[in-house]
């Protein structure tokens, strides 16, 4: 999305290659260091969950909202989980109004499978009468400022606002869902960790911010569980990736993950 | 805890036999044809198992709408398009959330592979239909896409090639079928350019330990390089005429 200017980007590109040939960034961190993250739960009191998600300078907030409704017909016996994503046009002076482009429908999708590859939420759970009525649970995402890695800021938000989502308990009577006064938390059960790094000529960079998504020749995203599983990976911009840098990344994405995950862990819920 | 587990078909059995009955590392009969369509500059059919897909090629051509036109070399643009009755309940032919998905992985896979600069302020179309899908669709898109590319005479370095490995019942195996996909617990579509060994396309979902990552990532990188030869055995057969050129054939 964000529009280029070759002229400041040919110029950056050729400063940011010098200071990362000696292992550095630009803006002083290590080569596996993200940016400040700050996860703030329950934001929004309408929504049953919730999440404001900071890394660096880049803000999304995550809306879970959840009802019933008819199970997809290949999984009669599980509950809906859907992300959607949208770039709003206050979040950039590159981003526009209108129906959600292709990099935000990348997003959401990216960010998505993570969370039902990791078996994150027990699908299985939220299944009132199998084929007929399920819990439907939707994470909407706003981005609201854009200074790169979208998809960690996404994927963080999403889980933050999913493990502090609490829903109405529905109960079935007479083949028949009836909404009840009890509360429940939504069945999570992992904490899936995404953690996308950018390559810049030779280097690969976790967490890059706006100016070094500029500088990027490609991108790849890696979604870890807490058994140091990987269950979400996604090459990503019009370049090539070594084989044994994709190995690099899955070791790095492990490694980051973890730190990662006891942050999202400490947050309220 | 799940009740319908007991009464799921058991993918592949304790000789490592699997339900159409291929080997763990077997990929499904692949059938290429280059230059099938008439219109086109350049297009491929290609037959992967039960997955029939047309990609077609139209270009360098100049760009519409005008303010889309890169200076310094060749917009590429693609589509993945599943047609309403390539799949089991009739798919709504409207581009859906995952076809725009793969239209972009598509295009990023094939780009890397154009020597873009050599046709500045043109346009490129890369057009991929799935008439009958089977699982690995994707990647069999890719790999017709890439002898369209070809066949309309795209100046490359190399060609693009896929293949999808994957985990079904704790194993790793290769090229997954539609079955395999929707039950198995892993899907992993891996595109390489195979004479520069480097990967253009990865995608990744399933559950992984890290050695059965490293293992499918590498089974479909060894794959990749067996497709590729019957893509160069396509490529000659159009060029060359049939039979001129065997697999014995130099570099």
């Amino acid at each position: 999305m964000p529009k280029k200017n070759y002229v400041v980007e040919t110029i950056r590109k050729a400063e940011m290659a010098l200071v990362l040939a000696k292992g550095k960034r630009l803006d002083g961190r290590a080569l596996d260091e993200h940016r400040p993250l700050k996860i703030q739960t329950g934001v929004i009191q309408k929504a049953n969950g919730s999440a404001l998600v900071t890394l660096g300078n880049t803000e999304v907030i995550a809306g879970v909202k959840i009802a019933t409704g008819t199970p997809f017909p290949d999984t009669p016996d599980k509950g809906l989980l859907v992300v959607n994503a949208e770039i709003l046009p206050l979040a950039s002076a590159y981003a526009e109004a209108g129906p959600p482009s292709e990099d935000a429908i990348e997003l959401a999708r990216v960010v998505d499978r993570g969370v039902r590859e990791s078996e994150m939420v027990d699908m299985t759970k939220l299944c009132l009468i199998p084929g007929k009525t399920v819990y439907t649970v939707f994470v909407d995402v706003n981005i609201m400022n854009v200074d790169g890695n979208l998809f960690d800021a996404t994927s963080y938000a999403v889980v933050s606002a999913l493990r502090t989502a609490k829903m109405k308990k529905f109960k079935v009577k007479d083949e028949k869902v009836e909404e009840t006064d009890e509360v429940v938390p939504v069945p999570v059960e992992r904490i899936p960790v995404s953690v996308t790094m950018a390559r810049i000529g030779d280097t690969l960079v976790v967490d890059p911010d706006s100016e070094e998504e500029g500088a990027m020749d490609m991108r790849i995203t890696i979604t870890t569980d807490d058994d140091e599983n990987i269950c979400a990976s996604q090459k990503g911009e019009a370049s090539v990736i070594s084989p044994a840098q994709v190995l690099q990344a899955a070791d790095t994405s492990i490694k980051v993950g973890k730190e990662i995950r006891k942050l999202i862990k400490d947050a309220a819920g | 805890m799940l009740q319908l587990k007991p009464e799921k078909k058991q993918l592949i059995n304790s000789k490592g036999v699997r339900l159409d009955g291929r080997k763990w590392d077997e990929l499904r009969p692949i059938k290429l044809e280059v230059g099938v369509l008439k219109n086109a500059d350049g297009s491929a059919y290609i037959e992967w198992g039960k997955n029939k897909i047309m990609a077609a090629v139209y270009g360098p051509k100049e760009v519409h709408p005008k303010h889309q036109v890169l200076p310094d070399r060749a917009l590429i643009r693609s589509r993945y398009h599943m047609a309403p009755f390539s799949v089991d309940e009739r798919k709504n032919p409207a581009p859906s959330r995952r076809e725009i998905e793969i239209s972009k992985v598509i295009r990023e896979a094939l780009e890397p592979a154009i020597i873009v600069e050599d046709y500045p302020r043109t346009a490129i179309e890369v057009w991929v239909e799935v008439l009958q899908s089977d699982g690995g669709s994707r990647v069999a898109g890719i790999t017709a896409a890439s002898l369209a590319l070809a066949d309309a005479g795209i100046n490359m370095r190399d060609m693009v090639v896929g293949c999808s490995c994957g985990i079904i019942e704790d194993t790793v195996v290769a090229d997954l079928d539609d079955t395999e996909d929707k039950e198995g617990s892993g899907d992993m579509p891996v595109a390489i350019m195979p004479n520069l060994n480097q990967v253009t396309l990865l995608q990744v979902d399933g559950i992984y330990t890290r050695e059965n990552f490293q293992k499918a990532f590498e089974l479909a990188i060894e794959k990749d390089k067996q497709v590729y030869a019957m893509q160069r055995e396509a490529l000659t057969k159009k060029y060359f005429g049939n039979g001129v050129v065997t697999s014995g054939e130099e570099e």
